[in-house]
């Protein structure tokens, strides 16, 4: 690897060149064979009738018109997904901020809490599931043993056409540590002299939260809410793992029903179609979320 | 102004009526955010108790109410039970060769790209890095029919292939990471070497891989976890019970066995410690990682 051998004449500029395609050349590989060359053929197979054992068949929109007119998973999958989104979402970025705003206070011991309150974010999400599918068990269960201690009867959960979606939101919710910690870098980020202004100026607590945390807050709150809204419409693990999709298809959430579809009916086109659905609206909805961005989300480098 | 003076003190108190309270009201407030701390730490840390005293109980003390914290006595034996159902020792080394793979991905083939990136001029090569941060916001799922048709076309599934050969040809949120700290380390230290006739390959391996040890150990970390944790890969790419992952693996034992709560909180335990392991060992890379995102910026 010496440049002492006698070497095709190169200019430095053009050796440099090279060696920067070479060094890039894995990823090339595999960006197009495993990334454009399958959302190309994804693309084309939504338009396709394609069932493995069966040669596939150009159907054109075939799909996508079953898809919106006459397939009430499809709906009631989607349907079950914007529950959880809708629900999750929300309580997931309080519950980061909550837990953010609770670490970011003096007090004794605040690293144990820190990591206490991380560490479920990074427990593997099978043994996780496995986990509060004991606790949510509704006979011996902790949380209905815990209820029952005090009195109450707790609900089927997991079991019960009601509690299945609140279930697996309860323990996605455990797991908000990550965006715990993200908030939290946020909020040491957040200039000191802002408060001690604040507070000249003669704002309470509440004002000074108001007023000065939220809005320096807000890109990072920005931030975790584009990602968890992507994230959650693909929820699939937790669902796949403790419930299966039931009781009566109550947590069949969209990406369970499209691997049912590729997976377990092998219908790869249908799925294909599916995925690019799923794809457009999310892409489409994160572009809202940024047009609306500019009326709540406060950038300083735009004042000045 | 004598009148000022006269009442000076009391006007201090009429100013700031709750002064006399404020050492009291602190003491109240630290102990309303110790005791909001406390409630939100067994919050998160019950389950994990829970877990573990499970594992180590026997089914009469598993099964009953109130439920029972401390096992007693404490039994082992949920433990080897598990190896009867789930061959865990196959799922564990599968699961490690799989995460050694994404590491050496992570580590060599991303650093490599991540260097040329950095550092070497080429015409177009900007343009390049834009697709491969856009590459990042393709969803996954977009690709994954026809990714399972290219592997069957390979006679790729049910083996580990599909879960390996990609990562280890570079994963973009690792490579865009490792630009982001290449940045950071000054030219200077590279220029002495090039004069001196250094190959690029050589100052990339003897002088930036040294230097970025912090950067690479997060995402030696984070491909670690991913490849640990993930569960939606092994599910579609593998069949056979010898060729499953801990994920995998673990969620065919809850299918098969869902009353077994010893043994299947044996397995949980099991598969968690080592992610614990790790966490404790590298806390900080964790806390780096965030800040190498860029997110804090």
């Amino acid at each position: 690897m010496t440049d002492a051998q006698p070497k095709p004449r190169l200019t430095n500029a053009a050796r440099e060149a090279l060696t920067c395609y070479l060094f890039l050349l894995p990823w090339g590989i595999g960006f197009l064979a495993f990334v454009i060359g399958p959302v190309a053929a994804s693309f084309v197979l939504g338009f396709m009738d394609y069932e493995i054992v069966t040669p596939a068949r150009w159907v054109g929109l075939s799909n996508y018109i079953e898809l919106f007119t006459d397939d009430q998973r499809f709906g009631m999958s989607m349907g079950n997904t914007l529950y959880y989104v809708l629900v999750f979402v929300p309580l997931h970025i309080l519950v980061a901020t909550l837990l953010a705003l609770l670490l970011n206070q003096k007090a004794r011991g605040i690293a144990v809490y820190r990591t206490l309150f991380y560490v479920p974010s990074i427990v593997p999400i099978v043994a996780g599931a496995i986990l509060w599918v004991w606790i949510l068990q509704p006979e011996w269960g902790l949380i209905n043993s815990t209820l029952r201690s005090v009195g109450i009867e707790g609900p089927l959960w997991l079991a019960s056409l009601t509690w299945s979606k609140p279930a697996l939101i309860l323990m996605a919710l455990w797991g908000s540590g990550a965006a715990m910690i993200i908030v939290l870098a946020g909020l040491q980020g957040v200039p000191q002299h802002l408060y001690e202004a604040a507070e000249i100026d003669g704002a309470n607590r509440w004002q000074r939260f108001q007023h000065v945390t939220l809005p320096m807050l807000s890109p990072t709150l920005f931030f975790i809410l584009v990602l968890s809204v992507i994230a959650s419409f693909q929820v699939f693990t937790t669902a796949y793992v403790m419930t299966g999709g039931g009781p009566a298809e109550s947590t069949l959430f969209y990406m369970l029903y499209l691997y049912r579809r590729a997976f377990v009916l092998l219908d790869m086109g249908y799925a294909a179609s599916m995925a690019w659905i799923l794809f457009v609206a999310v892409l489409a909805l994160t572009l809202v979320q940024f047009k609306l961005a500019s009326r709540w989300v406060y950038y300083e480098a735009e004042q000045s | 102004m004598i009148r000022d003076q006269a009442i000076g003190p009391q006007s201090e108190r009429e100013i700031h009526p709750g002064a006399r309270w404020q050492p009291l009201r602190r003491l109240l407030e630290r102990g309303g955010i110790q005791i909001l701390l406390v409630l939100g730490a067994l919050i998160f840390a019950l389950p994990f108790v829970w877990m573990v005293s499970t594992s180590l109980k026997a089914d009469r003390q598993i099964f009953a109410f109130p439920p029972i914290w401390v096992p007693d006595p404490f039994i082992w034996g949920n433990f080897p039970a598990v190896f009867i159902y789930a061959p865990m020792h196959l799922y564990f080394f599968n699961t490690l060769l799989i995460a050694l793979a994404h590491v050496f991905g992570a580590v060599f083939t991303c650093s490599l790209a991540a260097y040329a990136f950095s550092r070497l001029r080429a015409p177009g090569r900007d343009l390049i890095f834009m697709v491969m941060v856009s590459q990042m916001m393709i969803p996954y799922i977009v690709m994954l029919v026809p990714l399972y048709l290219l592997f069957a076309e390979l006679e790729w599934i049910d083996t580990f292939y599909p879960l390996t050969i990609p990562a280890m040809l570079g994963t973009p949120f690792y490579i865009f990471m490792l630009r982001q700290f290449f940045l950071t380390i000054p030219m200077e230290l590279e220029e002495a070497a090039i004069i001196d006739g250094a190959t690029r390959l050589r100052i990339w391996w003897t002088i930036i891989l040294p230097l970025a040890k912090p950067a690479l150990a997060t995402v030696a970390i984070f491909s670690f976890m991913f490849a640990w944790n993930d569960f939606t890969g092994p599910l579609i790419f593998l069949n056979t019970r010898e060729k499953f992952t801990l994920s995998l693996g673990l969620q065919a034992f809850m299918f098969e066995r869902r009353t077994m709560w010893g043994p299947l909180m044996a397995a949980s335990t099991m598969m968690i410690v080592p992610i614990l392991i790790v966490f404790f060992l590298a806390q900080k890379h964790f806390i780096q990682g965030i800040a190498l995102t860029g997110i804090k910026a």
